[in-house]
């Protein structure tokens, strides 16, 4: 049963002796063993280290050492950060042989706060896509319909926290990989400012846009294990050097007095009726909390999804130029000189739809067209920023859905890439502006296909985002359902 | 937007990937759908506008050069397809 409760109920009861580490890591495994062939939500599953580390925790622990703010809790990385002597495959072909010869910063700081690691997750191959499908692994299930989608990218992170296969998790969000998985399994999904979080050991996606997150059962967690992830990092060179609060002191249970904007013609197209019901329902639970809603206009925001399907895939190609066959990874068994090495390790080991990007980046930085697509992009980015930065100079955060619909099922968005980009529409002006997004449950739909409400803070302002969402969870109920899996 | 197949095989070339014939007339079509759908971006006045190219204004980060220890060579080389004497190798390049 200890699999069931959150970091901050069970580091009491580690604490207090009341249970011991390899109890919990015990419970945990004994979940794992026995939904994993249901969700599918690991790719690679640490036992042997986890038991180890249980064992050398407790031995602290009863010698009165400190083990840390996460000390003996069972956690999930997403596959696509490097753990010393892990395999780290980014659910790619490419790199499914890969054993990463050393620690992400996130891993080290995970394991410095106390953390046990108990497996890495599946994902959209690179991280790209938003349904956890173009695995080259598995299929990630959604906990709460098995016949439905996780979210993607970090689908398996969010499926693994809402099956109480590990207690919590961290994801990578490049234009909602982890607000729009959190909303679609019912769990809080942070994705930090640009530079809060070290990404020294994260495979590179599109750099100006990916940062790391955590992925919880509610909303004290989400402010625990931030704690834990951030701070300035010189492996990092987009690490920024800010003083680090201590997050959940920002957890105080109030709104009162707090500016809530609304981007209401934003929100408006394409958003699913009962969506709109459970958001609309949402602010007035705010403002009888005591918190002063506002309309506000981000004018540019709808021209942000074109701007990160130039952006993003321009970065990839770049990024992903490195797996060429040589170095590591997937080198192909068909070759008679070196061209045929590159070629064929990248068309065989690159599945459909990161090809797809790297084909549209590669087409948006060829002669001839960088003007009217990269630097065009790149100077609309600058109006979406200007933008937030107006609406921010009158409200203290920004409320609006986390996606325009709940879960899809297998296989119905995947004809048309453009349909799947849009259920990013309200999460990626959040990266393209490099702000912090927070997604926390706020109800279901008539299929019992769980919602998120989305609130969007100003540049390092992660405390104004969690006291916010502190204040709504602790006054409703949405969290505490559980998937009945 | 019409992108045509001689634009995708030249890509595909630039991108070192290669394409069956199925897969250039896909692409045609997948990649002719995303441009169209980025062409909205024209709308924009963006006469006088600076592009942004990361959300953090960080610029030119240096280290002290000071002398640190690498990582292990073997540690590293575990994970090359083929190696020979401590180095990573590859067929021969120079006729």
């Amino acid at each position: 049963m200890y699999e069931k409760l959150t970091i901050h109920e069970l580091r009491d009861k580690i604490k207090n002796k009341e249970v011991t580490i390899k109890e919990v890591v015990d419970d945990v495994f004994k979940r794992i063993e026995a939904l994993e062939p249901k969700v599918e939500a690991f790719v690679t599953l640490n036992k042997e280290y986890a038991y180890k580390r249980a064992e050398e925790l407790q031995a602290k622990l009863d010698n009165g050492d400190n083990i840390g703010i996460l000390g003996g809790i069972p956690v999930a990385i997403k596959d696509n950060m490097c753990m010393k002597d892990t395999l780290t495959t980014c659910s790619s072909k490419m790199l499914s042989n890969f054993v990463s010869p050393y620690s992400g910063t996130v891993v080290t700081k995970l394991e410095e706060a106390g953390a046990i690691i108990v497996g890495k997750t599946n994902m959209d191959e690179f991280a790209m896509g938003s349904s956890t499908a173009t695995s080259a692994h598995k299929k990630t299930t959604n906990p709460w319909d098995t016949e439905r989608v996780p979210g993607g990218s970090s689908g398996g992170s969010a499926a693994c926290v809402a099956a109480d296969m590990a207690i919590a998790s961290l994801g990578s969000d490049t234009g909602g990989s982890i607000r729009q998985p959190a909303s679609y399994c019912s769990v809080v999904g942070l994705k930090p400012t640009y530079g809060l979080v070290s990404r020294f050991g994260l495979i590179a996606f599109a750099s100006s846009l990916d940062q790391i997150g955590p992925f919880t059962k509610d909303v004290r967690d989400s402010a625990i294990m931030l704690n834990a992830i951030a701070g300035h990092d010189s492996k990092d060179t987009t690490s920024v050097e800010i003083e680090v609060p201590d997050y959940e002191k920002a957890l105080d249970g109030s709104v009162k007095g707090l500016k809530i904007g609304i981007p209401t013609e934003f929100i408006k197209d394409g958003l699913n009726p009962e969506v709109k019901k459970a958001f609309d329902e949402a602010i007035e639970k705010l403002k009888e909390l005591g918190a002063e809603v506002k309309e506000i206009s981000l004018d540019y925001a709808k021209y942000a999804l074109p701007v990160y399907y130039i952006i993003a895939p321009a970065e990839a190609s770049s990024n992903l130029a490195r797996y060429d066959g040589i170095k590591y990874g997937y080198r192909t068994a068909n070759f008679d000189n070196l061209e045929d090495i590159y070629a064929n390790s990248r068309t065989e080991g690159f599945g459909d739809e990161v090809k797809r990007r790297i084909m549209l980046g590669t087409y948006v930085l060829s002669s001839g067209y960088y003007d009217a697509y990269y630097k065009r992009a790149g100077q609309v980015r600058t109006l979406i920023k200007e933008d937030f930065d107006k609406a921010f100079a009158d409200v203290d955060v920004i409320a609006l859905p986390t996606a325009p619909n709940t879960t899809f099922k297998f296989g119905e968005k995947s004809n048309n890439p453009v349909e799947m980009y849009l259920e990013d529409i309200f999460t990626v002006p959040v990266n393209i502006a490099g702000l912090p997004g927070i997604s926390v449950p706020c109800g279901f739909d008539s299929k019992n296909l769980p919602i998120g409400l989305q609130f969007i803070g100003k540049v390092f302002d992660e405390q104004t985002l969690l006291k916010v969402s502190y204040a709504y969870e602790q006054n409703t109920e949405h969290h505490k359902a559980r998937p009945n899996i | 937007m019409k992108i045509t197949h001689e634009e995708v095989k030249h890509i595909a070339k630039l991108a070192k990937l290669s394409l069956s014939e199925e897969e250039v007339e896909k692409y045609a079509k997948d990649l002719g759908g995303i441009a169209e759908f980025v062409e909205k971006l024209n709308e924009v006045d963006v006469t006088g506008v600076n592009p942004t190219a990361h959300a953090v204004d960080k610029y030119n980060v240096f280290r002290a050069d000071e002398l640190k220890d690498s990582y292990n060579r073997e540690a590293i080389l575990k994970n090359a397809p083929s190696k020979e004497a401590g180095c990573i190798s590859v067929p021969k390049v120079v006729e």
